[in-house]
């Protein structure tokens, strides 16, 4: 019986994963390690950890891809899970510092200079590997969890969802500037040392760092492709074309919205605790309005709704956004804005979007179906 | 002869010179007087001797004669001894410096408290009281007992009184701690609490306790009153940030409620409106009068509201108009319009930028005790009413607003009867944008004008709009009246971060609640 | 008042919007396995009541029962739908971005369709067979792999109807299923219903007349929210006060 094969499970696609697999794990750590210095195939250190962060973010942007390109959610503040899972992380770090700190104490330093005596409680469980780790995706997992369901339970979509969103971002931006969160107010975590027992400013670490990042963002994008091309990701792109049609097919819409929101806020999560190590500071910054805009664009740029996209877009964006602000410092809101114009009203399919559909064009020839001559002219 | 009692006169008499001058009328006490003027003027003002002698003691090293001096020059001089004691205190040594500076400030209040400004005479009167000289009572008394404007008149009683604490008659001491409570004068609570503390010491005498006992009544009862003015001043200040929510909130439902377009450059074409405003007052320091620069205000309303429609009008032009329907986009895309303005303001105008308030717009009323509701809020809350209006007029009484609803509700009909729907977007879109300029230029008056000052009020508008309801004026209303005064409300107890945060929870959860909002559109429109 | 011949009956439903009643006082019932129709002028509260038996509108008041007794009011149209309800809408209502077979296999009645089952599930044969099937019958074999936007307007209606006829339900309700087809589709529409009449009971709400005397057996008019008239295709085209509502000559007397 015919079954049609989602574009998704195509085989092409495959393919390009497991080259592009291959040449993310295998033939980049090795560019960092094997020419010599001076060589113009080698990989410098920085910018293995540049790539590093790009894949983190890619991370970041496949799960908006899944709630916004698939379920047609638009999520203003993915920044949130991402800083959620970032500051973990950066607890952890923080605590392994010991110490090595400035102020030699086992208390980081901004709870020294702010007079804080002994550690905070919540700050307990992140003293271990573990703590940080599972932290890091449970906490964003668990607030997606109380905030989806208050706000998907009473209908609240589309636009309405938008904006709260982006007063949550906001709100987030303004509690973690606080100092009495104890969470280093707008200076964020930083300096830190090690991880496990591995010295952070050993190339080697953040080789291992990399080589984790490519590994995650490749288990991350097979859970998606598992997510898009299973009979649920079809209810997905059902929710989004005709939701009430979705009701009369007897599905509870809210509760498919809720899983993939709280899968997002899950990716959102591990790509923060796979940057802070990375990038080694985390600060309020990274959380607000314009960031959580900013995993948008990625995906806008990138293609949404192909899970591809996102990660390309992801990359694009911020690669293009180093190379810029390092010629044309104060031109690069300017760009954004104008990629977030340009991408929305000329180009919504993106990059791969527009891949895709040219690609389709070139290949199938037009079909008359069968039925229009029958009708005689009928207009659909 | 009172050589003090001249000065007062001698105002006074100019004063009435000059209205005689001015409006015609025959006074007869003026008539007398400048005879009396007249006399005074032609002789020599040549200070009493005494009053050279404690001049040069002034001077003095030994720190008892230099105090003598002061004293006399307390009980006899008079403002006309100011030139030289400023001279003096230019070259002479600290000591005398520090000796002088009462002097100079006991006789410039003095003379101020006759002065022709009503604020001169409240700020001197204050001073006196904080000089803490009791030789100012006196003056005080007198001065009040000519002051007609009573919010002066209260600040002359209140330092009197105050200064009248340090007496040594007890009766004075207790008749001022009532006066002072009746005056319910927040400002003397320090000194009362002294007074309790000496009552509670253990070698207090019953007169100390007497006089605890009666600050205590005194104080609980400023208290009290003042707990009721930080109220009243609260719910004013709360009245008046959302006045200003309130104009924002207006335009974006305007555009988003009936036109189904969410601007998230709205916050932008705000500051558009100031920088205008900004613009405005530069031209007019650089090419009017100084005398004409208060009118720069008025001029710049027309100025913000026109600069902010146009930019309304072309961005609705270029890249609205082809996302009508899809709310996702046209948020996305005016965001991105959002950041290029904000980083051009940055770039041409640096990051601080000041208005000056015009003359008409500074200080404020004191209504009552405590409560001072400056002019430039109260003008904010007027101007938010009128919008109101302006816009229901507007909307349900105008032509153009016929045409706006009926193109909301049913374009193609609309297209069908005639009525050009492209150009009623347009001037819709314009005007709504006009309106956030307006809500700009009033906000100079209260705050600085900086690249940022879009991103403060988008978020607070955005939430107004979605928990008032789409589509409903009453709704814009109410909402933005709870969320600004639950904002200002909250904001002493915990700071106005976590204000913020507590209303982003409470509006989630009223949304739980009640997801369409305040108001609702009911019906079957009510689906989209 | 025996509710055991009939699958649903809806007892004084009021829907009051604001002060305007969209249903006022609304007697209807309809048997198992029968095809009535309903038909009325503009606004008359057609599609509401629709709205109000699917639940996607709750009722102002009145009473809903459903097969056993089951009271409709104040489910929402999830549950409705899983007791065996199913609605057809009268614009086009399907999942253009998906293809015409993943369409119908969404719409598969299953024992569960939450969210993990729905993920981990993957179509049995049995299942597949049921969706071949109905692709017959709506005539959409050929085109079950091309997105479901790209359909004409009919053909979007038979998949549509498809889709409801998956779920299996005990109750269809279908609003204006012909409207915008050739002659020819709706023929082929009317033999679909009657065909689909001998397995479940069904509403149709439709203008067309021609169209209704092919199926109706018995019809129901509607006008300004009550019933007016029920009978047969004759005997309500013979009523006057039927004549005088629709010429808007007369008003319903509530």
């Amino acid at each position: 019986m015919p079954e049609p094969i989602p574009a998704q499970q195509d085989r092409r696609v495959t393919l390009s994963f497991m080259v592009a697999g291959f040449i993310f794990l295998v033939v980049i750590p090795l560019l960092n390690v094997l020419p010599a210095e001076e060589s113009w195939l080698h990989l410098s250190n920085f910018r293995l950890n540049q790539f590093g962060k790009f894949l983190a973010f890619a991370i970041l942007a496949l799960g908006l891809d899944l709630i916004w390109g698939y379920c047609g959610v638009l999520s203003l503040g993915q920044g949130v899970f991402f800083g959620l899972g970032a500051y973990c992380m950066g607890m952890y770090l923080a605590l392994q510092i010991g110490s090595e700190s400035v102020y030699g104490s086992e208390l980081p330093d901004f709870m020294v200079w702010t007079q804080v005596k002994e550690l905070p409680l919540f700050w307990y469980p992140f003293k271990s590997f573990w703590g940080g780790f599972l932290g890091a995706l449970l906490v964003p997992m668990l607030f997606a969890l109380v905030f989806g369901f208050l706000s998907f339970r009473s209908r609240i979509k589309g636009v309405y969802f938008a904006i709260l969103t982006q007063a949550l971002a906001f709100a987030a931006w303004l509690v973690f500037n606080r100092n009495e969160t104890r969470l280093g107010g707008t200076n964020g975590l930083t300096d830190f040392k090690q991880l496990l027992d591995f010295r952070l400013s050993d190339p080697s670490t953040q080789r291992g760092l990399y080589i984790a990042t490519v590994l995650a963002l490749g288990a991350a994008y097979l859970l998606c492709r598992y997510i898009v091309a299973s009979r649920a990701g079809n209810v997905l792109v059902a929710i989004r074309d005709s939701e009430s049609r979705v009701t009369f097919s007897g599905y509870t819409p809210w509760r498919y919205k809720l899983f993939v929101f709280i899968v997002a806020a899950g990716l959102a999560g591990l790509a923060g605790m796979l940057y802070v190590p990375q990038v080694g500071i985390i600060t309020p910054a990274q959380i607000g309005v314009l960031p959580s805009l900013e995993v948008v664009i990625w995906v806008a740029v990138g293609g949404r709704g192909t899970l591809i996209g996102a990660i390309v877009g992801a990359v694009a964006v911020n690669y293009g956004r180093s190379v810029l602000t390092n010629y044309f410092p104060e031109a690069w809101p300017f760009i954004l804005g104008g990629l977030f114009v340009i991408v929305v009203t000329l180009f919504p399919d993106g990059l791969v979007g527009m891949l895709r559909k040219v690609r389709e064009r070139l290949k199938t020839t037009p079909a008359t179906p069968v039925s229009k001559a029958e009708e005689g002219g009928t207009a659909a | 002869m009172c050589v003090t009692g001249i000065p007062t006169t001698l105002r006074v008499l100019g004063v009435s010179f000059v209205l005689l001058w001015g409006l015609g009328v025959p006074s007869v006490w003026a008539a007398d007087e400048s005879g009396n003027l007249v006399a005074e003027s032609s002789q020599p003002s040549s200070p009493s001797s005494p009053l050279e002698q404690a001049l040069l003691d002034l001077q003095s090293d030994d720190a008892e004669v230099r105090s003598q001096a002061v004293e006399v020059l307390i009980q006899q001089g008079d403002v006309r001894l100011l030139p030289r004691l400023d001279a003096l205190r230019e070259e002479s040594s600290r000591m005398v410096r520090i000796a002088i500076k009462p002097v100079i400030d006991l006789l410039k209040n003095r003379a101020n408290l006759t002065s022709e400004s009503p604020d001169s005479r409240r700020s001197a009167a204050a001073d006196l009281a904080m000089g803490g000289r009791v030789e100012a009572i006196p003056f005080l008394k007198q001065a009040a007992a000519q002051e007609e404007v009573w919010w002066v008149r209260y600040t002359m009683e209140e330092s009197w009184h105050f200064l009248e604490l340090q007496s040594d008659d007890r009766a004075v001491q207790l008749d001022a701690v009532k006066q002072l409570g009746e005056l319910r004068s927040a400002n003397s609570v320090p000194a009362l609490n002294a007074l309790i503390e000496a009552g509670k010491a253990a070698e207090a005498t019953d007169q100390h306790k007497a006089l605890a006992t009666a600050a205590t009544a005194a104080v609980d009862y400023i208290e009290s009153w003042g707990w009721w003015a930080n109220a009243i001043e609260t719910l004013f200040r709360g009245i008046s940030l959302s006045s200003i929510l309130l104009i924002m909130a207006l335009g974006l439902a305007v555009v988003f409620g009936l036109m189904g377009v969410i601007n998230m450059a709205h916050g932008e074409l705000m500051m558009i409106g100031a920088y205008a405003t900004f613009i405005t007052q530069q031209a007019f320091l650089a090419w009017f009068s100084p005398e004409a620069f208060d009118w720069y205000f008025p001029v710049a309303l027309p100025v913000a509201f026109l600069s902010a429609a146009a930019f309304g009008w072309v961005l609705e032009a270029t890249v609205i108009r082809f996302l009508y329907g899809r709310l996702l986009e046209t948020l996305l895309a005016t965001w991105g319009v959002s950041l290029i303005l904000m980083q051009a303001a940055r770039v041409y105008f640096g990051d601080l930028t000041a208005v000056i308030a015009p003359q008409a717009l500074r200080g404020g009323a004191q209504v009552m005790v405590g409560v001072y509701l400056p002019y430039n809020r109260i003008f904010i809350i007027v101007l938010s009413i009128l919008c109101v209006l302006g816009i229901y007029v507007l909307l349900f009484r105008s032509t153009l607003g016929i045409r706006v609803r009926a193109v909301t509700q049913n374009r193609n009909m609309s297209a069908c009867l005639g009525i050009p729907t492209r150009k009623v977007d347009a001037y819709t879109f314009a005007f709504a944008s006009g309106l956030a300029g307006i809500a700009g230029w009033a906000l100079t008056m209260v705050g600085n004008v900086d690249p940022g000052l879009g991103q403060n009020y988008i978020v607070d508008s955005f939430m107004v709009v979605v928990t008032g309801g789409v589509g409903k004026l009453a709704g814009t209303i109410w909402a933005a009246l709870g969320i600004g005064g639950l904002n200002k409300l909250i904001e002493p107890f915990s700071g106005a971060v976590y204000g913020k945060v507590f209303i982003l929870v409470g509006v989630i959860l009223f949304l739980q609640w009640r997801p369409q909002g305040l108001f609702a559109a009911k019906g079957r429109s009510a689906d989209a | 008042m025996t509710d055991g011949d009939r699958i649903l009956t809806c007892e004084h439903v009021i829907v009051d919007y604001d002060g305007f009643k969209a249903l006022n006082n609304c007697n209807f019932s309809v048997h198992y396995n029968e095809l009535r129709v309903v038909i009325g002028p503009n606004g008359a509260g057609k599609t509401t009541l629709l709205d109000v038996i699917c639940g996607k509108t709750p009722p102002t008041s009145g009473t809903i029962r459903f097969g056993d007794g089951i009271n409709l009011v104040g489910k929402n149209a999830e549950d409705i739908t899983k007791l065996g309800v199913g609605r057809k809408f009268q614009a086009p209502s399907i999942y253009s971005n998906l293809s015409v077979w993943q369409n119908l296999d969404l719409s598969v009645k299953r024992a569960s369709k939450g969210v993990v089952p729905t993920l981990v599930g993957k179509s049995t044969p049995v299942e597949r067979d049921r969706i071949s099937e109905v692709l017959e019958t709506i005539g959409l074999t050929a085109h079950a792999p091309d997105r479901a936007g790209s359909l004409s307007h009919g053909q979007k209606q038979w998949l549509e109807i498809g889709m409801v006829i998956l779920q299996e339900p005990a109750l269809l309700l279908v609003d204006e299923p012909v409207a915008g087809m050739s002659d020819k589709e709706t023929e082929q529409t009317g033999q679909l219903l009657l065909r689909l009449a001998e397995q479940q009971a069904i509403v149709v709400i439709e203008h067309d007349m021609d169209f209704v005397r092919q199926i109706a057996n018995i019809v129901t008019v509607l006008a300004e929210g009550t019933v007016i008239c029920e009978g047969t295709v004759e005997h309500v085209q013979a009523d006057e006060h039927v004549r005088e509502i629709y010429l808007g000559r007369a008003k319903v007397a509530h």
